[in-house]
């Protein structure tokens, strides 16, 4: 990402946790409950972006936790056209930690029902994975000549933006410097490939005072808009003398379908797999560990798809559902409507209806230099099938009738706890022993080999 | 041609692209979906039947169609079933429709692929990003096909890959760039079956050694071209489309020897 130059800026930044966050059960969502997590750090070193995409016409949102001092914030965005003051706004962060809890990888819990006395229902819970972000860093301004033409100056919000292009990376960068954006060592060159592909800087920096006007001790996302057939997420400028791996989750809003990258691989997490019941406490550590294995089966060379659905709909839904503002706020323009009731989609019975609904794609990534040397460039796929990370706890009926059925049944369990932790086991690498230990305090004794 | 004392190198190239369907399934996903692969494989050997009879052709060859399904398999994606049974019913169609002085005007599979993109609002094209093993064995193994079938005409899928190389290098060599992005770049499942089964189809390349290089570095100029600055994608097949008539001029500037199948299919016999 590229407000990633930013990262270098600043020393030992903290990236931030969010935790797991609890979500409240909408009215009309599944008979069951939602567990919370809490979860911290899982993700160091993650970035958000939120990309809306019409046709050419892109929003792109980016979200930053920094916590350090507002002073020395700024970011360098490379753009591929220029960029009016309309096309320029920023972006409520709830409305982005909605979207990131409503695309999490899930957990959900099903209660066994009495063998003897069988039943239809079943009860459904879950927790929504956390995720975060962090960046920032430090700006000023002066002019000389550089190479370099400040071709718009805005105020936006709390942000002094302004729109640069170059003739060449030295006065870049000179500029930059000059101005006190502290650009990492080996900048140059991929500064330079970007002014050679005609590309734009957008460049913001925080005006305090203005901020202390506004009232907000925090600093919002900036989004930003433009009509460019380029449809990519530019990242090479974070990867520059960055020490080890980052991540960054797109979350892509679409008129047409999934999401994916045409120049990298895009897979699908693992998903539907039964596990121990103790993974509810450590669902955070079980996802990284999921995701971090999964990336290395990759040879970090691929993106995922950790969710994939219609936004008008979710089962089961992992947060209450975005509203339309929220939707149109994150750039989804086209669905004609801005009010505060829940997006439901745009046609006559919700949904998609045919190809002007919103269909939301949840992109995580583990990249560094050398294993995404380009930027992320991306197509939209007309592919509306669903798609969700999803784990599931399958609970014990914990009953002592007896029946037939009933010995059957826990004869059965046996063999289903052995699976589930194996399941474990190949998903996260952790160790056969520890898994066995964890499930006997949990009530799933694994028969001794 | 040579005599091939190999037996027809499409036999070694339906296995090349079905070992690719089957690691797709079995192990690399990449896209590929059994049904529509069935139903594309399906539809271009029914076409070909059809047409066969229509046509009165003397002898049903079911080789090309194969190859031509088994490519659609790999490389399109659509949203409705019935899109992949178009494709193919186009792609095999054209070869019967468009041709001129004993050849195909287009690649079947490409020509399916350009007319759909233009006129479906339902299809896309998987990039192919197989993995760098996948892709490092299918190099290889088309390689060794190219080698093994002694097919000279396939001279040209190099010629692409070469001169297509040659452009992403320079490219990033004006940029600064670093080699990995344009290794990157060519690391592209999508690539390798263009370059060995479209754009090097004996049937739709130049007669000629030289009229081929031409051919293969226009397209790959056209395509470089779509690409960087119209950011028209994907550019290879619509390079590869809108040139192919170029190739009927290059076969009146270079003359040479008409291209036949051998071995199965007698010379007077053009599909």
């Amino acid at each position: 990402m590229t407000n990633r130059i930013a990262h270098y800026l600043k020393t030992g930044v903290a990236a931030t946790a969010i935790l797991a966050q609890l979500a409240t059960v909408p009215a009309n969502a599944f008979c069951g409950f939602y567990v919370a997590q809490a979860d911290t750090k899982l993700f160091n070193k993650s970035s958000k972006v939120v990309l809306a995409r019409d046709g050419d016409q892109t929003a792109i949102t980016m979200a930053s936790d920094y916590e350090g001092d507002v002073k020395e914030f700024a970011v360098v965005v490379p753009v591929p056209t220029f960029i009016e003051r309309k096309q320029i706004g920023v972006v409520d962060p709830r409305t982005i930690d909605h979207i990131d809890r409503y695309t999490a990888p899930r957990l959900v819990e099903y209660f066994d029902e009495d063998p003897c006395h069988p039943q239809r229902d079943q009860i459904v819970a879950m927790a929504a994975a956390p995720q975060q972000v962090s960046r920032g860093a430090g700006g000023g301004a002066s002019r000389q000549n550089y190479g370099v033409t400040i071709e718009a100056s805005y105020d936006v919000a709390e942000y002094d933006v302004l729109i640069l292009s170059a003739k060449d990376s030295d006065g870049l960068i000179a500029w930059l410097t000059d101005n006190h954006y502290r650009i990492p060592q080996g900048a140059e060159k991929v500064l330079g490939s970007y002014i050679k592909q005609s590309m734009r800087f957008f460049v913001a920096k925080v005006n305090v005072e203005r901020m202390k006007a506004i009232g907000n001790n925090y600093l919002r996302p900036l989004q930003v808009r433009y009509q460019s057939p380029k449809f990519m997420v530019p990242l090479r400028l974070g990867t520059v003398n960055a020490k080890g791996a980052q991540d960054l989750v797109i979350f892509a809003l679409s008129k047409q379908g999934r999401v994916e990258s045409s120049n990298y691989r895009t897979a699908k997490i693992a998903s539907g797999v039964d596990v121990p019941l103790y993974v509810k406490d450590e669902f955070g550590p079980f996802y990284k560990a999921l995701f971090d294995r999964a990336v290395a089966r990759e040879n970090m060379h691929a993106v995922f798809v950790e969710y994939a659905w219609d936004l008008s709909s979710c089962d089961p839904c992992a947060a209450d559902p975005m509203s339309n503002k929220e939707v149109a706020e994150l750039g989804a323009r086209w669905i004609g409507s801005d009010d505060g009731a829940p997006y439901r989609g745009s046609g006559l019975f919700g949904g998609m209806s045919g190809r002007n609904g919103v269909f939301v794609t949840r992109l995580h990534v583990r990249y560094d230099a050398n294993s995404f040397p380009e930027d992320i460039a991306l197509i939209e796929t007309r592919d509306q099938g669903n798609f969700q990370g999803r784990y599931v706890l399958n609970h014990p009926w914990k009953g002592t009738a007896s029946c037939e059925a009933a010995t059957a049944y826990r004869k059965e369990l046996a063999a289903r706890f052995a699976k589930e932790a194996e399941n474990l086991e190949g998903l996260t690498g952790w160790t056969r022993n520890d898994i066995a230990a964890r499930m006997a305090a949990s009530g799933e004794k694994l028969e001794a080999k | 041609m040579t005599a091939p004392s190999l037996p027809d190198a499409r036999y070694f190239q339906i296995a090349a692209l079905s070992t690719l369907l089957v690691v797709n399934f079995a192990w690399i996903d990449f896209g590929a979906k059994p049904l529509p692969s069935v139903i594309a494989v399906g539809t271009a050997l029914a076409t070909q039947l059809v047409c066969t009879r229509l046509t009165g052709l003397p002898k049903l060859d079911l080789r090309s169609p194969l190859i031509t399904g088994l490519s659609l398999s790999l490389l399109l994606r659509a949203d409705a079933l019935w899109l992949y049974a178009l494709a193919a019913g186009v792609a095999i169609g054209s070869k019967f429709v468009l041709h001129l002085e004993g050849k195909h005007i287009f690649n079947p599979a490409g020509f399916a692929i350009v007319v759909l993109l233009l006129t479906s609002n339902g299809v896309w094209i998987s990039p192919g990003q197989w993995g760098t093993d996948v892709w490092f064995a299918a190099l290889l193994g088309f390689m060794a096909i190219l080698v093994l079938s002694a097919a000279r005409r396939a001279d040209i899928a190099l010629f692409f890959l070469v001169s297509h190389a040659a452009l992403l290098l320079a490219r990033a060599l004006w940029l600064g760039d670093p080699p990995a992005i344009p290794l990157h770049q060519l690391e592209s499942g999508s690539l390798l079956i263009f370059a060995f089964f479209m754009i090097s189809d004996p049937r739709t390349a130049p007669d000629s050694a030289a009229g081929r290089f031409l051919f293969a570095f226009a397209v790959a100029l056209a395509a470089h071209y779509m690409a960087f600055f119209m950011q028209l994608r994907p550019a290879l097949y619509f390079a590869l489309i809108l040139l192919s008539p170029l190739t009927l001029l290059l076969d009146r500037l270079v003359p040479a020897e008409r291209f036949i199948w051998t071995g199965s299919v007698q010379s007077g016999v053009l599909k």
